[in-house]
């Protein structure tokens, strides 16, 4: 299970959110701007740290105030690719790649480059890739870290429209490939609908519901939609 | 070698190496105190700021001075330095080198400290994520990306180095082929009769170097900038 009960104080923003889902397949995370989705992925990864409360994925406690536990980043297990890939600029495709496996070239290697489509793309450096191209390398190296979870923090967000479907199949060839679970952020609610099989939506740093299916999100009362591109509103 | 006496060319020989000594010294302390002033914040900020500053603003002969309160024969530290482990610091080359790097230090610590505020510290967090030790993501993310930053301050800090005289003189004296560094030959040739086409010559190649060194730390700003806008 991923269990979330925490409460975090930044300026007048609050959060306090707390949820208990399965470990499987892909959560939509849906909420408008500010709703504190990114916060919790922050908090969830290890970047910041709660004011208080408890975090566990699959059993193992990340955090949890009363008891004194903060387990790092690093030792998490959590890889999380942002809307912005940093990628890092003094590597190579290759070199951002062999960070996240230790420097080995495994099986995991060969399989994670030919997945994302990143066999012509290996001796570039991050500033020569296009924004897919460049997201697509954030995907294989959060997944070379041998993740127990995903965060994908709107990923396709920065991309035209071509290149999001382009690398939203990436994305589900991933996701059938390597069962990696993941919880996904996005203000379009299609991504939600293509990639997603459950979705949790947020509102102001509080829960507001975890539904079993991705289709009924159009008809969330509480998430104004923009019609013209199915994006939730601001 | 470009038409210089044996006497100007072991003056340049001796301040190159003088200011390379200084440079490569200076760079660990400096590049710690850059990241402790740059990152981290505490009681005491502002005066360690003031402390690494203060060479800045002090005459270089009071510099010299200190240095000589605090590590000739007579002080504590430098009587038992010399006593116990044989090292000698006031009028040698030695002490030449550490009065260039005290110079040289906020300059040095400046530019690598800009370097540091100009990461971007969502990579070092994205790094966190991949599994990466905190040492690890300094050596293999922050550093690299700090490593332009270096090399400017280290190129500036090299020129201030070269050019230094009133610490240099009242700390290590003016010794020839042992402290007698570019402007203290200068110096020394201008108080000689008809010493002038000689100290015409040391002139030039002390603004050569200068101008080199500027020009070198300036290009390397701009690739740092360049590099930035690449990325963003």
């Amino acid at each position: 299970m991923i269990e979330v009960d925490v409460r975090k104080r930044h300026g007048t923003f609050h959060l306090d959110l707390a949820f208990q889902t399965p470990v499987k397949g892909v959560l939509g995370l849906v909420g408008p701007s500010g709703a504190g989705k990114s916060t919790l992925f922050s908090l969830m990864s290890g970047i910041s740290k709660p004011d208080d409360g408890r975090i566990a994925v699959g059993g193992l406690t990340l955090f949890d105030s009363e008891r004194g536990i903060d387990i790092p980043s690093a030792r998490r297990h959590i890889g999380i690719v942002f809307q912005d890939p940093l990628l890092f600029p003094h590597l190579s495709v290759k070199g951002n790649l062999l960070y996240a496996s230790k420097g080995r070239e495994t099986d995991d290697f060969e399989k994670t480059v030919q997945v994302a489509g990143l066999e012509q793309l290996l001796n570039r450096r991050p500033h020569k890739l296009s924004g897919g191209e460049r997201q697509r390398v954030a995907i294989g190296r959060a997944l070379l870290s041998k993740p127990k979870l995903m965060l994908l923090d709107e990923p396709l967000s920065a991309l035209d429209q071509e290149r999001k479907l382009e690398v939203l199949e990436h994305l589900i060839a991933v996701r059938a490939l390597t069962k990696i679970p993941m919880i996904y952020i996005s203000h379009a609610s299609q991504e939600i609908r293509k990639i997603a099989d459950r979705v949790l939506t947020i509102r102001d740093g509080r829960f507001v519901s975890l539904s079993d299916s991705p289709i009924g999100i159009h008809a969330e009362p509480t998430i104004p939609l923009d019609k013209n591109d199915g994006s939730y509103g601001v | 070698m470009l038409g210089l006496s044996p006497f100007e060319q072991e003056a340049l020989a001796l301040s190159i190496q003088v200011a390379s000594n200084a440079v490569l010294w200076s760079l660990p302390p400096g590049i710690a105190v850059a990241y402790i002033l740059a990152r981290l914040h505490f009681p005491g900020h502002a005066v360690l700021n003031a402390i690494v500053h203060l060479p800045l603003v002090l005459p270089p002969v009071v510099i010299g001075y200190l240095l000589l309160i605090g590590l000739g024969r007579n002080s504590p530290v430098g009587g038992f330095l010399e006593d116990t482990l044989g090292i000698r610091f006031a009028f040698t080359a030695a002490g030449a080198t550490i009065a260039c790097a005290v110079v040289a230090f906020p300059l040095l610590v400046r530019a690598v400290r800009l370097s540091i505020e100009a990461i971007d510290t969502r990579y070092e967090a994205a790094a966190r994520t991949l599994g990466a030790s905190d040492w690890r993501v300094f050596t293999s993310v922050t550093l690299p990306l700090m490593a332009p930053g270096i090399l400017a301050g280290a190129t500036l800090a090299f020129a201030r180095a070269v050019s230094e005289f009133g610490a240099t003189i009242t700390f290590a004296a003016n010794i020839p082929g042992q402290t007698q560094t570019l402007p203290l030959a200068l110096y020394t040739t201008l108080q000689s009769p008809g010493g002038e086409a000689a100290a015409m010559r040391l002139c030039l190649l002390s603004v050569g170097i200068a101008v080199l060194s500027l020009g070198l730390s300036e290009w390397l700003a701009r690739r740092m900038q360049v590099n930035g806008d690449a990325l963003r």
